[in-house]
């Protein structure tokens, strides 16, 4: 066994509004340059729907992710590495910027500098990528909230596996947002595609980067990627991706997507897990088993073999505690019912999902019927086949029963707690329908509904003896103007203090206050 | 004049083209990139770049037999000079002729799509047609003298007892201009040239020749780096063209 911990993060669906708040504080902290203007590493997709790049789940055509071989060993689904290293000159499976989208600004001078007319000027779109007038005909998210629909939605790969048995109609439409980020994954292909070893994972944390000094631009881990989550700056010339906010994890605070996330729908925390069996997990031979083979490679953070295998790893004490208080372990394996999205891509990722069940709760009450009720709950899930299967096909690699077991226990919490909050009796058998006891569904409850910033953020720092290299703005920290051998101003010993630490408390505070008042209490008695 | 064109000039190109290097992977790291524009158009490209490449990789393949194998070690092998001259000219025919097809079909794109025509930089502008010319006169070469029998070569040039000679010779450190005199304008042309590419080499986008994947072939798929052997962050590097104001951090009382 060979301990490694790995940041990872839990995103509830089913509070999930679609307001891209995330896709838009990440986009102006990440990807607000030349170059990178088309990418978003955090996008929200409406599903059903085409998604970032458009179709990019549709394997058989992007073949990205791994696959099993007949000798039942993993191989890149795009080929061997001499096969890919000869198709190297023109990548065939690179999406174009068609199939992300063109990225336009408007001609907004021509607002002010156009002279007296008839008609008012018009701020033509302008392409970021030619600089000539330009038609807009798509966008990241042109399908939002089902927009188009049926004509793009058709599209939707998911939906063409199927609705070969069943035609989605106007009456069993459903909809659900799905925000995503890098996975982060145990066993990423993009790392396995680069020619440059320029990608790697990061030992301590499961971070994945692209080393931009070593990319040589060959953008075989774009297609590599199932998720299509690496993308190319087409002017640096070099491979970009999400980067977990590494800068922010490192001195303990959450991503900014997760940070800003107006329906505090997103967890992060530490998974322990054990790389010695990644890569037999990652090859079993039925698809459906690999949702199983992933939890079962996630190690218990309270088995004390576990724990000291741990320490023989030198993962530090404060870590592991961490990891026994994550919330996503919690999810993932304690209470199962967060799922892996697409997990038959092989890459074992660690961005995790709980499906939604307001598909169900909302198709049952438009029929009249009661939608907190636990039987009449219980019922729908086994009758409504398509959001079921829909979601399979997303979280389960098809299987509907790992599905239908996590929306039974999201119903039996509705149902418990709704007894709970309107002081009725609380029917037992609800909470033992899902094999749980009542204490442990109000635990959940308590995780899913109102956990606070700490509960749902449980990010140990990087290690002390490591500060001096933490930084939050890279470079700043030797331009301080009290780096001198006779001490500078304000700051004691005239040690350069990366601006990370020194802010954090405070930022620690600002974030966690419940309200504005409590913070400004806290600063008056800290001044006098 | 036959010093310094024979001798001094491709002492100064080639000491370019090593320092050139270590220069740039010292510090333009960031910048030392293939810059492919396959994202602004991938139709041309599919054929342009893999027609170029292969062709120009036969063409290298050409060159070291050429320049490297003296003919007394070819004769030894009982390969006569006829046999010896019909497999390459030949198999650089092939060559070539896809490198040329490969290389119009990217410059042509080049130039005709606006978004590619955009990002092409002064270096491109300096090097596509210096990489056009050698490429043109070693068409020249091969196909005009050595096929048809340009300027009075009917059996073909023997560039093995003259060009190859002098090139090794530069190599080895023993420069001689002997060797070429009384080479063919042409092959001389094509030398001088592509000593001038070479030494142009690094400080453009051919940079990324020396940024081919043969590790890829040892390495295991999954790398992992920990943390502390990246270091401290560094200030940004220059890329190849500015994607960002440099953040001016502010001074005074933190």
């Amino acid at each position: 066994m060979r301990v490694m911990a790995q940041m990872g993060m839990v995103m509830n669906l089913d509070k999930c509004i679609g307001c891209h708040t995330c896709s838009v504080t990440c986009k102006q902290a990440w990807t607000n340059r030349t170059g990178v203007e088309y990418v978003w590493f955090n996008n929200v997709e409406t599903r059903p729907g085409l998604g970032y790049p458009r179709t990019y789940e549709d394997q058989d055509h992007w073949q990205g992710g791994w696959e099993r071989n007949r000798r039942g060993r993993l191989r890149l689904r795009s080929g061997g590495r001499a096969s890919r290293m000869m198709r190297i000159f023109a990548n065939p499976k690179l999406p174009s910027l068609t199939d992300y989208y063109e990225p336009w600004t408007y001609d907004y001078d021509t607002l002010i500098s156009a002279p007296a007319q008839k008609d008012i000027p018009v701020a033509r779109p302008i392409s970021q990528i030619d600089g000539r007038p330009m038609q807009i005909k798509w966008s990241a998210n042109w399908d939002d909230d089902l927009g188009g629909s049926p004509e793009h939605t058709i599209d939707d790969p998911i939906l063409k596996k199927i609705s070969k048995k069943i035609r989605l109609d106007y009456e069993s439409a459903f909809m659900f947002h799905l925000p995503r980020i890098c996975e982060h994954c145990l066993n990423p292909s993009c790392v396995a595609s680069c020619p440059s070893g320029a990608m790697y994972k990061r030992s301590e944390d499961g971070i994945v980067l692209v080393d931009q000094d070593r990319c040589r631009g060959w953008r075989m881990c774009v297609s590599g990627c199932p998720y299509k989550k690496v993308y190319f700056n087409h002017r640096t010339g070099k491979a970009e991706k999400c980067t977990f906010c590494y800068p922010r994890i490192e001195v303990g605070q959450p991503t900014v997507c997760a940070e800003t996330c107006v329906g505090r729908l997103r967890y992060i925390g530490l998974f322990l897990y054990d790389a010695d069996a990644v890569l037999e997990a990652a090859s079993v031979e039925d698809p459906t088993d690999l949702l199983e083979a992933q939890r079962s490679i996630l190690l218990d953070p309270h088995d004390p073999a576990v724990l000291a295998a741990a320490r023989a790893a030198g993962i530090a004490e404060d870590w592991l505690d961490a990891a026994r208080r994550s919330p996503v372990y919690d999810l993932a394996c304690r209470y199962r019912v967060a799922l892996p999205l697409h997990p038959e891509y092989r890459t074992m990722p660690m961005v995790w999902y709980i499906p939604p069940l307001s598909p169900v709760v909302e198709a049952l009450r438009d029929t009249g019927f009661d939608g907190e009720d636990g039987r009449s709950l219980f019922a729908a899930i086994d009758a409504l086949r398509i959001p079921v299967e829909y979601l399979a096909e997303l979280f389960t690699a098809g299987d509907p029963q790992p599905v239908k077991g996590v929306l039974r226990t999201l119903a039996a919490m509705r149902a418990h707690m709704r007894c709970v909050n309107l002081g009725e009796p609380v029917d037992a058998s609800i909470a033992e329908a899902v094999g749980m006891t009542a204490d442990e569904i109000e635990a959940l409850y308590r995780l899913l509904a109102i956990a606070k910033y700490e509960d749902r953020y449980v990010i140990p720092s990087a290690h002390v003896e490591i500060a001096g290299q933490l930084d939050e703005l890279p470079g700043c920290s030797v331009d301080f103007e009290s780096w001198s051998p006779h001490g500078g101003q304000g700051l004691g010993g005239g040690e350069p203090v990366p601006v990370a630490i020194q802010t954090f408390n405070l930022a620690r505070r600002r974030a966690q206050a419940d309200r504005f008042a409590d913070l400004e209490e806290e600063q008056m008695k800290g001044e006098s | 004049m036959k010093t310094f064109l024979w001798i001094i000039f491709p002492y100064i190109c080639l000491t370019s083209f090593i320092l050139g290097h270590v220069w740039r992977y010292k510090y333009d790291k960031f910048g030392w990139t293939s810059r492919s524009s396959q994202l602004y158009e991938k139709k041309i490209l599919s054929w342009g770049s893999p027609l170029f490449h292969y062709g120009i990789l036969g063409v290298l393949a050409g060159h070291v037999v050429g320049l490297f194998v003296p003919e007394s070690w070819t004769n030894d092998l009982g390969i006569s000079e006829h046999r010896y001259h019909l497999v390459a000219v030949s198999l650089g025919t092939v060559a070539g002729v896809a490198t040329v097809t490969g290389l119009v079909l990217l410059i042509y794109r080049r130039r005709t799509t606006p978004s590619v025509f955009r990002v092409t930089s002064a270096t491109d502008k300096i090097m596509y047609p210096l990489l056009g010319i050698v490429i043109a006169l070693g068409l020249v070469n091969t196909i005009g003298v050595n096929l048809f029998g340009l300027g009075g070569y009917s059996g073909g040039y023997n560039y093995r007892n003259s060009v190859a000679v002098w090139f090794r010779d530069v190599l080895t450190f023993h420069p001689s201009a002997a060797p070429m005199i009384g080479a063919t304008w042409s092959f001389e042309l094509h030398a001088l040239f592509a000593m001038l590419l070479l030494g142009v080499w690094p400080y453009t986008r051919l940079v990324h020749v020396l940024a081919a994947p043969v590790g890829y072939a040892y390495r295991p798929y999954i790398v992992y780096r920990s943390r502390d052997a990246q270091g401290a962050s560094r200030l940004p590097r220059r890329g190849w063209e500015r994607v960002d104001q440099r953040v001016s951090v502010k001074r005074g009382r933190h």
